[in-house]
């Protein structure tokens, strides 16, 4: 029995028969991390003896009959701009290569409560910013499924350990589709949930208004347990949801029947070039849905073609302050050479950001400095607000939308992380998703030239529930 | 030419919470350095604020003390600098909606009452703190950083240096009224800028705003105020202008120093701060708050005049400071007496404190010890010269009234017949006065009295003295 090739739900149920035990478990994966680690660079730090140790524990409760957490002694990694008490978080930044934090983010403390064991840290584009992995500054993360090209981003590390089955579930952030993009590229489920399900507390911002953390797994059943995990009401996150959970799913019961399906016409418009053959796949697969009773319908959403635009400027004017406390001062990367303290902090920053990261701090300043605020930012809010009405008219009458989740194929290395506006464009169908807060997932459809593609299922705000039906219907019927 | 002064204060005031704004540290002053801090007031990253619920609503007290109107909506803003002691490279504070709008404080001006009105009060986050070393190092503490603060804005209607002074000194009585800050300039609780310039209002000829900071106590932002007043006209007398600057206060020479000079307004590229979801306020908790609100000085100078029959004036120096006004109600209602404690106050121990400069809370005086020594007098067994003597005593040694009347045999003699032997002593030796004041010259009266006081070394009852001494003349 290939332990690591089993879902993760497949696995629970071993483990809590007594079948299999967590060290079992956890030592599969970690030799699977030993066997396929040095080529794809999935993780940027392994905790593999304090996870042995965690699983023993787990394995301790279940022998004496004690009640275990959801995730019952699996192994998860952790996008690494997620905090870990004692264990090195680095944001795949030089600016944080040597920081180990005092604290634990919330999710982190839900996992251990969970019974998850921490495996260790995933890798992902510098502080969240790219789509490919390719900025991180511990090198980028191979696709699993073919190593010439990328695995995606920024959660490309998370994305790739569970393509390459190094990890039974994982963490990864998104704030424009750094979870969706990977997912379909690494031929993985991967879940966004909506803004404010899941606690951001310990969790380094990117766009504050725009992060989520979410998670990846093998397929459908395996996300939903992960969420599970992790979603909730957190007091240290004023953005939480104290209202919304989690709700729980019969996946015994779940039929894409009388599911009203919505396609927006503007994803017509905004297609990109070579996109044809993975548009084949998506009109193909929208057939499983309406075989299996289910409605399609073209609906409007005008506003969606300033998605890219709008999201550009929020994203970067947050980055620009979330990311103005990396100074040199009191943790992080300093200058050895500085004469005065304006020196110190452009000398720590110019050395400890990547240059993806500068690019996006500028960008971020140049919108919310004097002159320029009104005409960018403010006006990008306001944009945002119609964008989040035209969904809200949406889903008056509908239960998901569905797109594409990702326009181009998983690229190789070094093709357009010189071209950033190229790189921007991918995330077309992603990002206005994260500006109006709502939940989505992506979900393996098919391969294009033996590429993984992925198919995007988008609900309202808090409609987890009507997102894994729509999800879990789907993958049911396309085997 | 004649100027006009146009001053406006922007007051930094630190809410005493039990809390930090944004996280669960022990707001305290004077904790051993970086005790108090955690990931969110660190600006470890990842770590998020989340509003204290008290900032907010002593913030409100003070919005509500001060006359102005509340917004229902408390928006956040990210304000973006860098500095040692600044966490997260942003202050979180709020910049185009403040929490408080508009608003007024009356002072008593030398021109009678004067209202001066406020732009704004919002709430931000304090700083840290830095500490340069002798060595040449700079240390940081950051117990302060995020302790809640207001900052209250006037407008420009302050024309003088004894208006700022006054309102400053309302402004703090106020604030301690309602308890929200101990106000305590010298801890850094009560921190104030200057923004001054002169305006010849005839001529249309204004010089320029300069910002005035290192402002330590009341004494330098009235100095900082006269010294910046005489520079302004000076230079515009003499044809020229000031520059848009910062300057800076130097306690040991009174005189101010350029900082920096303002080419343009700084951007701090104000952002909305998602992190903190806009918080609505229901007008129930308003209300509530308001109906909670302890009595303002205003309020309680109207009650003083109503109940207790005092001058408005008396009402007004009463009400001063909330010890003050505590101490005159509590000795009012011990000794029965409302006005004799007014005058008491008024005199003695204002004089005191003034001679002192202390707080009425640091003098070796409790309104129970002097209620007990005005019980003396009310009862007639001291007179009212004893009692100004016994009090001296009473604050110089921390003894009771009772003890020293004792100790001194200071109780009046108001036995008759003992008072007819030394009277009659009196009229004996001074036939002349007697003639006197048969003869019309009243003054003669005031001599025997005296003469009585001199014999009973000041015991004597003087009105059972003076009855007596009247009596045994016309009886004569």
């Amino acid at each position: 029995m290939d332990i690591t090739s089993l879902k993760s739900w497949e696995l629970r149920e071993k483990i809590l028969k007594k079948e299999i035990s967590s060290y079992e478990v956890t030592e599969a994966f970690l030799e699977k991390i030993d066997e396929v680690e040095d080529e794809i660079n999935a993780f940027i730090t392994i905790d593999a003896e304090r996870a042995l140790e965690s699983a023993k524990i787990v394995d301790q409760k279940i022998m004496e009959g004690k009640k275990v957490g959801i995730l019952a002694g699996l192994p998860v990694a952790i996008k690494d701009n997620i905090m870990t008490k004692n264990l090195r978080t680095t944001c795949a930044s030089k600016m944080l290569e040597h920081y180990v934090p005092p604290y634990n983010a919330t999710v982190i403390e839900k996992i251990r409560i969970e019974d998850g064991i921490i495996i260790g840290k995933a890798n992902m584009d510098e502080f969240a910013m790219g789509g490919s992995t390719e900025t991180s500054y511990f090198g980028p993360t191979k696709n699993p499924r073919n190593k010439s090209v990328v695995a995606g981003g920024s959660s490309g590390g998370s994305a790739a350990a569970i393509a390459a089955q190094e990890a039974a579930f994982s963490l990864g952030t998104d704030t424009g589709g750094s979870i969706r993009q990977p997912a379909s590229y690494c031929g993985v489920v991967g879940v966004k949930p909506t803004y404010g399900l899941v606690s951001r507390y310990g969790v380094v911002p990117m766009s504050n208004s725009l992060d989520q953390v979410g998670v990846f797994g093998k397929d459908v059943k395996d996300a939903y347990i992960a969420l599970k995990s992790i979603a909730g009401f957190d007091p240290l996150d004023a953005t939480s949801s104290k209202k919304y959970s989690l709700e729980d799913i019969n996946f015994e019961e779940i039929s894409l029947k009388g599911l009203r399906i919505a396609l927006p016409k503007e994803y017509d418009e905004l297609r990109v070039e070579g996109d044809q053959k993975i548009r084949e796949i998506f009109e193909n697969k929208l057939r499983v849905f309406e075989n299996n009773g289910a409605i399609i319908e073209y609906v409007s959403l005008p506003y969606l073609k300033y998605a890219l635009e709008t999201y550009y400027l929020i994203s970067t004017a947050e980055v620009s302050t979330n990311l103005s406390r990396f100074d040199g001062i009191r943790y992080g990367h300093r200058a050895l050479e500085y004469n005065t303290l304006d020196e110190l902090y452009i000398n720590s920053r110019t050395e400890g950001f990547g240059e993806e990261t500068k690019r996006r701090i500028m960008m971020g300043t140049y919108a919310l400095s004097q002159g320029y605020k009104d005409e960018h930012y403010k006006k990008a809010l306001k944009i945002r607000t119609l964008i989040k009405d035209d969904y809200d008219r949406v889903f008056q009458n509908f239960d998901v939308i569905l797109s594409v989740t990702s326009p181009i194929l998983p690229f190789p290395f070094d093709s357009v992380i010189n071209s950033p506006v190229d790189m921007y464009k991918a995330d077309t169908y992603t990002v206005p998703v994260n500006l109006a807060g709502l939940c989505a997932i992506s979900v393996p459809m098919g391969e294009v030239d033996n590429l993984p593609v992925g198919l995007q299922i988008t609900a309202n705000r808090f409609n987890e529930k009507k997102l894994f039906t729509a999800a879990y219907g789907y993958e049911r019927s396309a085997k | 030419m004649s100027y006009k002064t146009l001053v406006g204060l922007e007051i930094h005031v630190e809410l005493m919470t039990e809390r930090k704004m944004f996280c669960n540290c022990k707001n305290e002053f004077g904790a051993m350095p970086n005790t108090n801090v955690c990931p969110v007031c660190l600006g470890l990253p990842g770590a998020l604020p989340v509003m204290d619920k008290e900032a907010v609503e002593y913030a409100i007290m003070a919005g509500i003390a001060f006359n102005c109107e509340i917004d229902r909506t408390i928006i956040m803003d990210r304000k973006s600098y860098f500095y040692p002691d600044l966490t997260k490279g942003y202050q979180i504070s709020q910049s185009d909606f403040p929490l408080c709008k508009g608003g007024f404080l009356e002072i008593d001006s030398e021109e009678g009452a004067k209202k001066i009105r406020l732009e704004r009060i919002h709430i931000e986050e304090d700083t840290g703190k830095q500490i340069h070393t002798d060595n040449g190092t700079t240390l940081l503490d950051f117990n302060r950083s995020g302790v809640p603060l207001i900052e209250i804005v006037t407008k420009p209607d302050i024309n003088s240096a004894e208006e700022a002074r006054l309102f400053l000194e309302k402004l703090k009585n106020t604030i301690k009224y309602i308890g929200v800050s101990d106000v305590k300039m010298e801890e850094g609780s009560l921190r104030c800028d200057v923004n001054i310039n002169v305006i010849d209002e005839e001529n249309n000829i204004k010089s320029n705003i300069s910002e005035i900071k290192n402002l330590n106590s009341f004494k330098s932002v009235v100095k900082a105020i006269e010294y910046e007043e005489k520079r302004h006209i000076e230079l515009l007398n003499s044809g020229k202008n000031t520059e848009k600057e910062t300057r800076r206060f130097n306690e040991l020479t009174g005189e101010t120093i350029l900082m920096r000079k303002k080419f343009q307004a700084s951007d701090y590229r104000y952002q909305f701060e998602g992190d903190l979801t806009p918080i609505h306020l229901s007008d129930d908790w308003i209300k509530q708050i308001e109906s909670s609100m302890p009595e303002l000085p205003d309020q309680k100078k109207k009650r003083f005049i109503e109940q207790y029959k005092i001058t408005e004036y008396d009402a007004s120096v009463l009400t001063q400071s909330k010890e003050l006004s505590i101490f005159y109600e509590e000795l009012a209602s011990l000794i029965g007496d409302s006005k004799l404690a007014a005058n008491w106050i008024m005199t003695d121990v204002l004089r005191r404190l003034k001679e002192e400069d202390k707080e009425i809370s640091e003098l070796n005086l409790t309104a129970q010890s002097l209620a007990e020594l005005l019980n003396f007098v009310k009862s007639g067994k001291i007179n009212n010269n004893t009692a100004k003597k016994v009090l001296r005593e009473m604050l110089e040694t921390n003894e009771t009234a009772t003890s020293i009347i004792e100790k001194h045999g200071l109780i009046q003699i108001s036995d008759e017949d003992e008072l007819e032997r030394i009277i009659d002593e009196v009229i004996s030796e001074n036939q002349q006065s007697i003639e006197d004041f048969k003869n019309g010259k009243d003054r003669a009266l005031g001599f025997l009295m005296g003469q009585i006081m001199k014999k009973t070394k000041g015991k004597a009852n003087p009105n059972t003295a003076n009855k007596i001494l009247i009596d045994k003349i016309n009886g004569n």
